[in-house]
């Protein structure tokens, strides 16, 4: 108990410092890496909370951002030394300090005056968990009780592709997205990019499988089948297939298409959008995960590999 | 017997600690890229080995064992590639200035 919460006060502390850290540091790149540092230690909170899910979530994602920020940070480096020198006048540095100090403050008040005990659908969840036919109580939550919020959330995942892919200049529309590597097959890449994928998608699709009953799910498991793939790509293995392809634009929008579908088929079988008959509810929500989790790894995927460059510019 | 277990795996997860703090002092303290590599990964490969061996007999069936022991293997893989590619990046850099 003792050695739990010396453990808990010093993981706080920690997450704090490096915080702190991130936001005082002038360097974006030394500041994305304490970025990542921070989502991976965020991940260790919540499995301290109990929160086995969202400590998984949280790596995948934080992995996957610090990757995209990296890359951010090293085509910004070049020119931050100039604007880190144009330091802004004290009024302005004074008023944000007021700012955040303001919000910080009201937050802090918020959280000290929550409800004793704070109010809570557990038992709700916990009395209808039986009618969904799964043993996670999170993917209940997430594909039963609130399945709306979980169709929206793969559609702005959509929607940030279409806003990178958007970044395309207008020759190269429609082509290979990202930049072209050319990988020599004696390169470490090319030998990790052979010996990982088979070993990933494995546990790719075990999470996705155990995610029912256990922590894990379609997003842990579209997250390690993006990493799989980026891995050969990067190693110039295999090539992303060209923006304009329409077997690509439908793998994009499957895990959605299927939702919906089985979602609108819910309004004269179950009596309600997104309602699942009787008895059916594990069995289509596996089938709902199977599409996202598919979707999901190729959205992923295609978000850390760009838009299309054209051939010139590589 | 369990006692044993027990007195074993605090044993292993200790020794692989040592490890890891070995590794971090090089991390700090080595004078140039390839040595800290060098630091880091030797003690962790060994480090988080000995707390897989150390974690092998709480595991409560066959197949929590053999995860443990494909994490290690994954660690192992992924630690090995990243340290050489960190290392090329130094040598280029070394032999351009």
């Amino acid at each position: 108990m003792m050695a739990g919460l010396v453990l808990d006060g010093l993981l706080a502390l920690l997450v704090l410092a490096v915080a702190a850290w991130t936001i005082g540091v002038c360097q974006t790149f030394a500041a994305t890496v304490g970025f990542t540092v921070y989502g991976l230690l965020l991940a260790v909170v919540w499995m301290r909370l109990a929160a086995p899910d969202a400590a998984l979530t949280e790596a995948a994602i934080g992995a996957l951002t610090g990757v995209l920020l990296l890359r951010a940070a090293i085509q910004l480096a070049p020119s931050e030394a100039g604007l880190n020198r144009l330091r802004p006048a004290l009024k302005l540095r004074l008023l944000a300090g007021t700012l955040a100090f303001a919000i910080t403050a009201t937050l802090a008040a918020v959280v000290f005056h929550l409800p004793e005990p704070a109010p809570t659908l557990v038992p709700q969840v916990t009395a209808q968990q039986a009618s969904t036919g799964l043993g996670n109580a999170v993917t209940a939550v997430l594909l039963a009780f609130r399945a709306i919020d979980t169709l929206l959330e793969a559609v702005v995942l959509i929607f940030a592709l279409v806003a990178v892919w958007s970044l395309a200049p207008d020759a190269a529309w429609g082509g290979i997205p990202g930049a072209q590597i050319k990988g020599g097959s004696g390169d470490v890449r090319a030998y990790l990019s052979r010996l990982l994928p088979p070993v990933g998608i494995v546990i790719a699709f075990y999470i996705f499988w155990v995610g029912a009953d256990f922590p894990g799910g379609k997003f842990q498991a579209g997250t390690l089948l993006a990493a799989m793939g980026l891995l050969a790509t990067m190693a110039g293995l295999i090539q992303p297939p060209p923006v304009a392809s329409r077997g690509l634009r439908w793998a994009l929008v499957l895990g959605t298409l299927v939702f919906l579908a089985l979602g609108l088929a819910g309004m004269p079988l179950a009596g309600a959008f997104l309602a699942y008959p009787e008895g059916w509810a594990k069995p289509l929500i596996l089938l709902i995960e199977a599409a996202s989790m598919l979707s999901i790894g190729v959205t992923l995927g295609l978000l850390v590999i760009g838009y299309p460059a054209g051939q010139a510019e590589q | 017997m369990s006692l044993l277990i027990d007195a074993w795996t605090v044993l292993a997860v200790f020794s692989g600690v040592f490890f890891f703090l070995a590794g971090t002092v090089g991390l700090l303290r080595f004078p140039d890229a390839l040595t800290r590599l060098h630091a880091l990964t030797k003690a962790d490969n060994l480090g988080l080995g000995l707390i897989v061996f150390g974690l092998l007999p709480q595991a409560v069936d066959v197949w929590m064992a053999l995860k443990l022991i494909v994490i290690w293997l994954l660690v192992l893989i992924a630690g090995a590639v990243v340290s050489q590619r960190v290392a090329r990046v130094a040598r280029a850099q070394e032999s351009g200035q």
